[in-house]
């Protein structure tokens, strides 16, 4: 038993957090950043904050996560780190030649009050950032919300920084596709050029956190938003936030800084807020719902109605990010499934009042948390057994431990691959959900079906 | 010799070709931290610049003092409830991901290695104080978990608003009647991972060892220092020493148990494996307790050989002489056919490694046992004496950065301290060739006319990567895919990827196949498309009727 030490009984908390739902602000931060083109990340602390970032990104997506840090001692740490970040400035600029650094903050620079606004501006006065090139910023430390608002806040800074009005609008959308995989940004765009709209996604990690292998290493990767659009967003006609946590910050910003009006829906995992979705880039864009989507749609459909009997009251323990599970959850229940342990790390109330909206009709109660832990996860899935854990690589001691059909959701996976190429949001990332969630369970049920009714034909 | 000359002006090029790169001032340090292993006229090494700050903007391999601290020397032991003081992020990232392997001697001993413990501090903990959070955090893992200790961290915010963890550690400690303990490896300590490791051992030695002088059975009884169980490395050690008959006290700290540590002080030899992290521990233990030190090395067959007959060689006992010289006899067979196996597909390859305190030293003897070469070698967090030997610690200079660690000030134990040997016997030993307290380091056991570079930059790995083309490159998660993006296979040497053990016997075979595997993949054949190879069509296909 790998969590032998768990008891069954929850008891009240309040000082000690035992296996996070959640990491910290910055690893979001520089996630988001690494979705602009040309962009090297930049942390501003100690060294070891940029290396578990990095390490925790490249185990997740297999791809170079290159970022630089400030390296802080203990002598920035009494005296500030402007030295230290207009050095970095310089030597970046001069060494690894990026056309943005993009800086967030850490638990240090923001406990000593490092003005990361005044000193950009200080280095674009000493001429540390080269003609044509960008420092852009934003405040996360780690005592603050989780990983997903600082992705947030890092979007935010790319608006701050880069949105412009030139006064005149044109047909192109903005979306803001959420802290999703970069399968899921490019599924996005898929769908949005399916109905003939122009946009502009950002961030975009697609091309750059699943990028091919040609034997070459490139620091700055094909993909990305780049500097022109990230301006041009400015004259869009209309910004869509996928994700409130993820997305809303930064769409809010846009709408008050060129007028851009945004519309914010919840990720479009599942049947219910994909159709949401495309109906909102109809209306919004102005054009029909082309066959082609209508197909997608049908199909997954069809595997739902198919499939329905095997999903039918199965109950499912969950934790992730509070936008995905929002919609895992709706998608779930659509499914006739009960999702009756829903946990996340964020700190929050929405989240909880949106679960408990969302399964408010279930004939069976439901435990939900915002700022919970895995460790009482497990005891309540101790108390109240399930059929079904979805979460991301750290549900793996739990399912285990509790031999329970297993599905990887979320961030961080480490031990298996295949998220950052498949998307699970739109109809055809809604039936790679469901593949996986099928063969969980039919997993399961091949192995402990007695020999007689081990089947070729469910 | 024109041509070694030729080779070294070559190699000195490249190096200026690397340093043209950077501004003056960074140029210049870095330019002490890339050498060409040669000694001169007289027969002296360089000097190398190690232990000195990475610039910042710099990308570079290394980590902080947490990560040395709480991540390395604590993290694989698996019954203290180790409580990460500080927001959620740093105790997320140090979640068992390094691979440290641990047995508990019976499926209901007490294991911790999967869980994280946090005080996930809140922004009104950082304008308050975190104290009385942390007291609380104590308490509720006493209460549900009642674990035998209990050892807090600090992250950089909890060193700047000032909690006093050793105060509250004490309190809890006597409320609780468990040992309680505290570091402050706050990350800003230092310039890498190393100064956690001292952090680390300073703390170990004070709260934990010698609180147990239980003999322990076995008449040959030794601790293995720095040794991490990185993909049940330690797993396999265990097996060979059992199987000569030497008895393992503890290992610091892979497999470990804080129960190990508070006896160790026991043993009558400490055998070093990466003798950064743990130097300090072998100091003080025999300072205080009379227990002497040696340099081995378990990772390559001959190596581990070598080892073995070194602690022999120590106890000075023809009966254990003669079993290790037995084991050695019957493991080698299996070593040897697996190796003639590899050899042929690996050798004349060459290497390049750059990774942690002595790794990037000791995976050397297992390419060499493989034919294969290395060309470029460094430290992430190594200091001078890991490059040029022991002998060099009185030059080393102490700056700003290093006085920020605590250096503890022991002596011998009134009562505890008893000499394993006496210094008469110590110096017959020398005279046989037993080295104590000594380690040769990383420089004179590479080939002359090699790259050594401490704290390696990304721009330069991308250089060397793009001037050598390496045939395998050995450093850590971060560098992985940068380097196969590159063409190039890379061996994590920090994780093994997930593979291992690759110490001792069994483990060296692991490493054959594995490197055989990696040098020989197919798919490094596959970069370029055929279409790429032969880019201009020289007919057209057409379909005639």
């Amino acid at each position: 038993m790998l969590l032998r030490h768990t008891s069954a009984e929850p008891v009240e908390r309040t000082g000690l957090m035992i296996n996070p739902a959640k990491t910290c602000q910055p690893i979001g931060a520089m996630y988001a950043a690494l979705g602009l083109h040309g962009c090297l990340p930049h942390s501003h602390g100690s060294q070891g904050c940029c290396a578990y970032h990095r390490s925790a990104l490249t185990r997740h997506y297999r791809e170079p996560v290159m970022a630089a840090t400030s390296s802080f001692t203990e002598g920035a740490s009494v005296f500030g780190g402007q030295a230290n970040l207009l050095q970095a400035i310089d030597n970046i600029f001069t060494v690894y030649e990026p056309d943005i650094i993009a800086v967030h903050t850490t638990c240090l620079s923001e406990t000593i009050g490092d003005d990361l606004n005044q000193i950009a501006i200080k280095a674009r006065d000493e001429g540390k950032i080269p003609e044509g090139k960008y420092v852009i910023h934003a405040s996360t430390p780690s005592y603050v919300g989780s990983h997903v608002t600082g992705f947030a806040n890092m979007v935010q800074g790319m608006v701050k920084a880069f949105s412009e009005s030139t006064g005149k609008k044109n047909e192109t959308l903005n979306i803001i596709p959420g802290y999703v995989e970069p399968s899921d940004m490019e599924e996005v765009k898929r769908m949005a050029g399916l109905m003939g709209l122009k946009t502009i996604v950002f961030p975009d990690t697609s091309n750059v956190l699943n990028a091919p292998q040609t034997g070459k290493f490139r620091m700055y990767p094909k993909g990305g938003v780049t500097i022109a659009e990230m301006k041009a967003t400015g004259d869009s006609k209309a910004t869509i936030a996928l994700g409130p946590l993820a997305s809303d910050l930064a769409a809010r910003k846009l709408d008050a800084q060129c007028k851009v009006p945004c519309h914010t829906l919840e990720l479009p995992i599942g049947l219910q807020a994909t159709d949401r979705f495309v109906d909102t880039l109809r209306k919004v864009g102005g054009v029909s719902v082309p066959e082609s989507i209508a197909v997608e749609r049908g199909k997954l459909l069809d595997v739902m109605t198919d499939m329905q009997a095997w999903f039918y009251q199965k109950r499912v323990a969950l934790f992730g990010d509070p936008d995905s599970l929002v919609s895992l959850v709706e998608f779930l229940v659509a499914l006739d499934m009960h999702p009756v342990h829903v946990v996340t790390g964020t700190p929050g109330k929405a989240f909880e009042q949106k679960i408990r909206d969302l399964t408010a009709h279930l004939p069976v109660p439901v435990n939900v948390k915002a700022h919970g832990d895995l460790f009482l996860l497990h005891q309540w899935i101790k108390k109240e057994p399930v059929d079904l854990l979805m979460g991301n690589t750290y549900g793996k001691y739990m399912a285990r431990d509790e031999d329970l059909p297993f599905v990887r959701f979320g961030f961080p996976i480490f031990d298996r691959v295949g998220h950052s190429y498949f998307p699970t949001v739109g109809y055809m990332g809604g039936i790679r959900l469901m593949e996986k969630i099928l063969d969980a369970l039919l997993d399961r049920k091949d192995r402990d079906s007695p020999e007689e009714s081990f089947e070729l034909v469910i | 010799m024109s041509d070694e000359k030729n080779t070294a002006a070559k190699l000195e090029k490249i190096k200026g070709e690397i340093l043209a790169k950077y501004p003056t001032k960074v140029a210049r340090k870095r330019a002490k931290q890339i050498l060409v292993n040669r000694r001169d006229t007289n027969g002296k090494m360089p000097e190398v610049g190690a232990n000195v700050r990475t610039v910042p903007g710099i990308i570079t391999q290394r980590g902080c003092s947490y990560a040395g601290c709480k991540g390395v020397v604590l993290g694989p032991t698996r019954d203290i409830v180790n409580i990460t003081h500080g927001p959620v992020g740093c105790a997320y990232y140090s979640w068992l991901t390094r691979r440290n392997q641990t047995r508990p001697e019976s499926d209901t001993d007490e294991n911790f290695m999967n869980y994280c413990f946090t005080t996930d501090m809140q922004d009104e903990h950082i304008v308050f104080g975190g104290e009385k959070k942390l007291k609380q955090a104590i308490q509720e893992a006493f209460d549900l978990f009642h674990p035998k200790a209990i050892s807090v961290f600090s992250t950089c915010p909890v060193g700047l608003i000032g909690d006093d963890v050793h105060a509250v550690a004490r309190e809890m400690k006597e409320k609780l009647g468990i040992n309680v303990f505290a570091f402050s490896c706050e990350g800003y300590k230092g310039v890498s991972q190393s100064a956690g490791h001292h952090i680390a051992n300073n703390g170990i030695f004070t709260h934990v060892v010698g609180l147990n002088d239980t003999i322990g059975k076995g008449k040959f009884r030794i601790n293995l220092l720095g040794e991490y169980n990185i993909g049940g490395d330690s797993f396999e050690i265990e097996r060979i020493l059992d199987a000569c008959g030497i008895s393992l006290v503890s290992t610091y700290s892979g497999n470990s148990s804080i129960d190990h540590f508070a006896n160790s002080h026991t043993a009558d030899l400490n055998a070093i494996m990466c003798h950064r992290s743990i130097n300090y521990m072998a100091e003080m233990m025999e300072t205080k307790f009379g227990i002497p030190w040696i340099k081995v090395n378990f990772i390559g067959a001959e190596s581990t050989a070598k080892s073995l007959r070194k602690i022999a060689q120590y106890f000075e006992d023809e009966e254990l002489k003669a079993k290790v010289e037995e084991v050695i006899a019957a493991e080698m067979p299996a070593v040897m056919a697996s190796l003639e196996k590899a050899k042929p597909r690996c050798e004349g390859k060459r290497a390049m490694l750059f990774v942690g305190g002595s790794r990037a030293h000791h995976y050397q003897d297992l390419f060499g046992e493989l034919g294969m070469e290395t060309l470029a070698a460094g430290y992430e967090f190594g200091h001078r004496d890991d490059y040029e030997g022991r002998k060099v610690l009185p030059s080393i200079k102490i700056d700003a950065d290093s006085r920020n660690i605590e250096e503890l000030h022991i002596t011998p134990d009134a009562k505890r301290y008893a000499p394993r040997k006496d210094e008469e016997s110590l110096k017959k030993l020398e005279s046989e060739g037993l080295a104590f307290r000594e380690y040769e380091g990383l420089m004179p056991d590479m080939k002359e006319n090699t790259l050594v570079i401490d704290d390696i930059s990304q721009f330069e790995t991308e250089k060397l990567i793009e001037i050598f083309k390496p045939d395998i490159f050995c450093a850590g998660i971060k560098e992985k895919y940068a380097i196969q993006k590159s063409g190039i296979p890379m061996k994590q040497l920090h994780s093994y990827d997930s593979g291992g053990p690759y110490a001792g016997f069994k483990g060296a075979i692991n490493f054959y196949g594995e490197i055989e595997r990696m040098v020989n993949a197919k798919v490094w054949s596959f970069i370029t498309p055929p279409w790429a190879a032969e880019p201009e069509l020289s007919a057209n296909y057409a379909w005639v009727a």
